[in-house]
C-alpha cells in the first residue's frame, strides 16, 4: 500500500516537473525565438497601411462593392475571432440553395450570359470561413466589371493578375491569387 | 529512434541526459528498477487520471488565472471534462471552439503538455508490449516513469521545437499578445484571433494529437497558411507512426517483421487512398449541373486543394490524428466512407503512437490463431506460444470498441438529445452520428463537424466513449506483455506458420478488412452508400 502511495507522490511530481518544460518552458521559449527572428510571420502577417492595419496577408476578409475583387463565400462572414466551414453533405438542400443563390448573384453582377460556367471555388465556401486566396480563373471573371467601375483598361487589370498569381506548391494545385494583395494593388493604381 | 527507446546512448545524450537525471532524482525514481505488468498499469492509469483532473480544473479557473487576453470565462463543466478525457486520452476530440473557449494558458499549459504526455504514454504501452515479445521468464515490463520521460525528452520534445520554428517562419503564429483588430478598405472591423500556436501545431502533427488551436484545425491559415506547411505538416503526421514500425523490428532484432508489418499498413493505406481520391475527385453532380466547374471546393482551402485535402484526410484517420485541413463533413460520401472505415477498424493503418501498432499486433495475433487452426499448430509469434489468454485479450481489445461503435450510435439516434444536434438531414445525418463515436473510439479526434456536440448528451457519452476506447487497447496490450514477457521461448522450425513473408502480409491484410468490412457493412449501406446513391439520383434533403 505504502509503495503505491509512493507510486501516486512520484505520478504528481513528474506531472508537474513535465507540465513546467512542456506547457510553459518550451511554448515561451518558442515564442521568444518566433518574436525576435520573425516577427512579421508570428505576429500574424499583419499589414499596415499609413499605420494602420488593414488586414492579414494570410486572412479572408469581405470586400464590399463592384470596384474590388470578391472572396468566397464564407460561412462565417470572414468573422476572423471565429472560423469554421458550412459543414453542409453533398445532397443538402441548404447547401444547393445556396450555391444557386450566390451563382445567381455573380451572373447579376458580372454581366454573365445565364449559360456561363462558373469556377467552383467561387461558389462553394472554405474549411475555414477565412481563404484569404481565389482561384486565378475565379479572378479573371471579375476584370471586366472592376475594369468597367474603375474606368480601367482590362489588361492593366490582367496585368496584376498576373503578378499576384502564386502556386500552392510546384505541382500541387491550381495557381490562385491573394485577394486582399490584389485589391491593395488596384488601389494602388487609381 | 530504437536507440533512444532502449537507453542506449545517441548524439543528444550529452544535452539531456543532465535533465533526464534532473527529473530521476527530485520524483524519487530508480531507472534501474522494474515494473511487474500490474505496477506498470497502476503507474500508467494515475498518471492519466493526473493529467486530466489537471486540464479538468483548469478549464474551469481559467478566467482568473493569467495569459488571457481575450477574457475568456471558466469552460462549462461538461465541456470541460469531455475536452480533459480528450487530450488526455490522446484523442483530441473537441467539442469547443478553441479562439472563443480558451485561454493562451489553457492552450500552453493544458493542450500543449497533454498533447506530449497522451503521446508518450502510448509508446510506453508499446515498449512495454515488446518487452513482453523480447523477453523470457520475466516478471517485470520495464519502468512507466522512464519509458515516458525518454519519449518526451528525445523525441517528441526535439522534434517539436524544430518543427515549431519552421512553422513559425512560415506564418504560423507564436505570440501571447492580444487578438488584433483591423480596419479593412472596405471600412469594416475585424477582429483576428492570434495566440501561441506553432509551439502547439509542432506536437499536434508529430504526437498524433490533431487538437487545433482554432475550431477550423489545420484548414485556418494562421494553423496551416500555405502549400509548403501543408505538406510539413502532412510529413509529421506520419513521421513517428511510420518510426516506430521500423524502430520495432530493429528492437526485436527482426527487421524483417517490421519491414512486413510495414508492408501490410503500406497497402491498407494505399487502398484507402486510392478510393478516397477517386471519389473525391468527381464533382458534386448536382453543383455540377447548375453550370460550376471544378472539384468540391466545399470545406476546402485554395492553399491545400482537393488532392492535398484528401492526402490529410487519409493519412490523418490512418494515423489516429484528429487534424483536419478540410471539413470531412462536406466530402463526397465514399469519402467519408474510407475515413469511417479506417476508424472502425481501429486506426492500427500505422495508427496512433504506440497504440497503432499495439493495435496492429493484436490483429497479428489474431491472424496467427486463424494461421494455427489452418495449419492445425498452437499459434506462435516471435517464439512466443500465444494461448487462450491472449487470444481473449487481443479479439476484445478489437471487438469491444467496435461493437461499442455500433451501440453508442443507436442509443443517439434514438435519442431525442442525440437526433437535436445533426447538421444535416437523412442519409449523412447518420454518418454524422457514426462517424463521431467512431472517431471517439478510435481516439482520433477528428469529426464531421456539422453534428453540435457541445450538449450534455453528446459531452458525456463521447467522453466515456474516448476513454472507454484508450483504456481497452492499452490495458490489455499491459496483460499480454506481463503474460509474454514470463513464458519461455518456443525455436521456432519448418512447420511454424512464417511472420514475415508475402503470404503473412496478405493474411494480414484480409484479416483486418474482413473484420473491419463484417461489422460496418450493415451500417455503412444506410449511411455513406445510401448516400451516394441519393448524389448520383440527383436527391437532395
Amino acid at each position: 500500500m505504502g509503495e503505491l502511495l509512493n507510486e501516486l507522490k512520484r505520478a504528481v511530481i513528474i506531472f508537474g516537473t513535465l507540465a513546467v518544460i512542456l506547457g510553459l518552458i518550451y511554448p515561451l521559449v518558442i515564442t521568444g525565438i518566433s518574436q525576435v527572428a520573425f516577427p512579421y510571420q508570428a505576429n500574424g502577417e499583419m499589414i499596415k497601411i499609413n499605420g494602420n492595419i488593414v488586414g492579414s496577408e494570410l486572412i479572408g476578409q469581405n470586400f464590399d462593392g463592384p470596384q474590388y475583387f470578391q472572396s468566397r463565400p464564407s460561412a462565417i462572414g470572414y468573422n476572423a475571432s471565429t472560423s469554421g466551414g458550412s459543414n453542409y453533405g453533398p445532397t443538402n438542400k441548404l447547401l444547393i440553395n445556396r450555391v444557386n443563390e450566390t451563382i445567381s448573384e455573380i451572373k447579376v453582377n458580372d454581366s454573365l450570359s445565364s449559360n456561363a460556367t462558373i469556377p467552383s471555388d467561387l461558389v462553394l465556401a472554405s474549411g475555414s470561413g477565412l481563404d484569404g486566396y481565389i482561384s486565378v480563373e475565379s479572378a479573371l471573371i471579375q476584370v471586366p466589371r472592376i475594369a468597367k467601375v474603375r474606368h480601367i483598361s482590362e489588361s492593366t487589370i490582367d496585368n496584376l493578375i498576373q503578378k499576384n498569381q502564386e502556386v500552392p506548391f510546384p505541382w500541387v494545385g491550381q495557381p490562385i491569387v491573394n485577394v486582399l494583395n490584389l485589391n491593395l494593388a488596384l488601389n494602388g493604381i487609381h | 529512434m530504437s536507440k533512444v527507446l532502449t537507453g542506449k546512448k545517441t548524439f543528444m545524450t550529452p544535452v539531456i541526459r543532465p535533465i533526464e537525471k534532473f527529473i530521476y532524482r527530485i520524483c524519487s525514481i530508480d531507472e534501474n528498477q522494474e515494473m511487474t505488468w500490474k505496477r506498470y498499469a497502476y503507474a500508467l492509469i494515475i498518471f492519466n487520471i493526473i493529467g486530466i483532473t489537471f486540464l479538468f480544473v483548469l478549464q474551469l479557473i481559467q478566467n482568473f488565472l493569467p495569459l488571457n487576453p481575450a477574457q475568456m470565462t471558466g469552460v462549462r463543466w461538461d465541456t470541460a471534462l469531455n475536452t480533459a478525457i480528450s487530450f488526455g486520452t490522446n484523442t483530441n476530440w473537441q467539442s469547443y471552439a478553441g479562439e472563443s473557449t480558451m485561454s493562451y494558458l489553457t492552450q500552453m499549459l493544458g493542450m500543449t503538455v497533454q498533447n506530449f504526455l497522451s503521446a508518450s504514454v502510448g509508446i510506453a504501452a508499446l515498449l512495454a508490449l515488446i518487452r513482453g515479445f523480447t523477453r523470457q521468464n520475466s516478471k517485470t515490463i520495464g519502468n512507466f516513469w522512464v519509458d515516458i520521460t525518454r519519449t518526451v525528452l528525445y523525441i517528441l520534445l526535439p522534434l517539436a521545437v524544430i518543427f515549431a520554428i519552421i512553422l513559425a517562419s512560415q506564418g504560423v503564429v507564436q505570440t501571447i499578445g492580444a487578438y488584433v483588430t483591423a480596419h479593412t478598405i472596405s471600412g469594416i472591423n475585424q477582429t483576428i484571433a492570434l495566440g501561441p500556436v506553432a509551439s502547439q501545431e509542432a506536437i499536434k502533427m508529430l504526437g498524433s494529437n490533431g487538437g487545433g488551436y482554432f475550431n477550423a484545425n489545420s484548414a485556418h491559415p494562421f494553423e496551416n497558411p500555405n502549400g509548403l506547411t501543408n505538406i510539413l505538416e502532412s510529413f509529421a503526421i506520419l513521421l513517428i507512426p511510420m518510426s516506430v514500425v521500423f524502430a520495432f523490428g530493429y528492437i526485436i532484432k527482426n527487421f524483417r517483421q517490421g519491414l512486413a508489418i510495414f508492408a501490410a499498413m503500406m497497402i491498407l493505406l494505399v487502398g484507402g487512398l486510392g478510393v478516397a481520391y477517386y471519389a473525391e475527385s468527381q464533382p458534386n453532380p448536382i453543383i455540377e449541373k447548375m453550370g460550376v466547374s471544378g472539384g468540391n471546393m466545399e470545406g476546402k482551402e485554395l492553399s491545400v486543394g482537393v488532392g492535398q485535402s484528401v492526402l490529410w484526410g487519409a493519412i490523418t484517420t490512418d494515423v489516429s490524428n484528429g487534424g483536419v485541413n478540410s471539413m470531412h463533413d462536406s466530402t463526397m460520401p465514399l469519402t467519408g466512407l474510407v475515413y469511417m472505415f479506417n476508424l472502425g477498424i481501429g486506426e492500427v493503418i500505422f495508427g496512433g503512437l504506440g497504440v497503432g501498432l499495439i493495435g496492429m499486433l493484436f490483429y497479428i495475433i489474431l491472424t496467427m490463431f486463424i494461421a494455427g487452426l489452418m495449419i492445425g499448430r498452437t499459434p506462435e509469434f516471435l517464439g512466443k506460444k500465444l494461448g487462450p489468454y491472449e487470444m481473449v485479450m487481443a479479439t476484445s481489445a478489437l471487438l469491444v470498441p467496435a461493437a461499442l461503435i455500433l451501440v453508442f450510435s443507436s442509443i443517439a439516434i434514438s435519442l431525442p438529445q442525440g437526433l437535436a444536434g445533426l447538421n444535416n438531414p437523412s442519409a449523412h445525418g447518420l454518418s454524422e452520428i457514426l462517424y463521431a463515436y467512431a472517431s471517439a473510439f478510435a481516439n482520433n479526434g477528428s469529426a464531421f463537424a456539422g453534428l453540435s456536440a457541445n450538449t450534455v448528451f453528446y459531452n458525456l457519452t463521447l467522453g466515456l466513449a474516448m476513454f472507454i476506447g484508450r483504456f481497452i487497447v492499452i490495458i490489455p496490450a499491459l496483460a499480454i506483455a506481463g503474460a509474454l514477457a514470463a513464458k519461455g521461448r518456443v525455436p521456432t522450425d519448418a512447420s511454424s506458420f512464417p511472420s514475415t513473408n508475402a503470404l503473412f502480409v496478405i493474411m494480414l491484410v484480409s484479416v483486418v478488412v474482413v473484420v473491419g468490412a463484417l461489422t460496418f457493412f450493415p451500417v455503412f449501406s444506410l449511411g455513406p452508400i445510401l448516400e451516394h446513391l441519393f448524389l448520383q439520383g440527383g436527391l437532395t434533403f
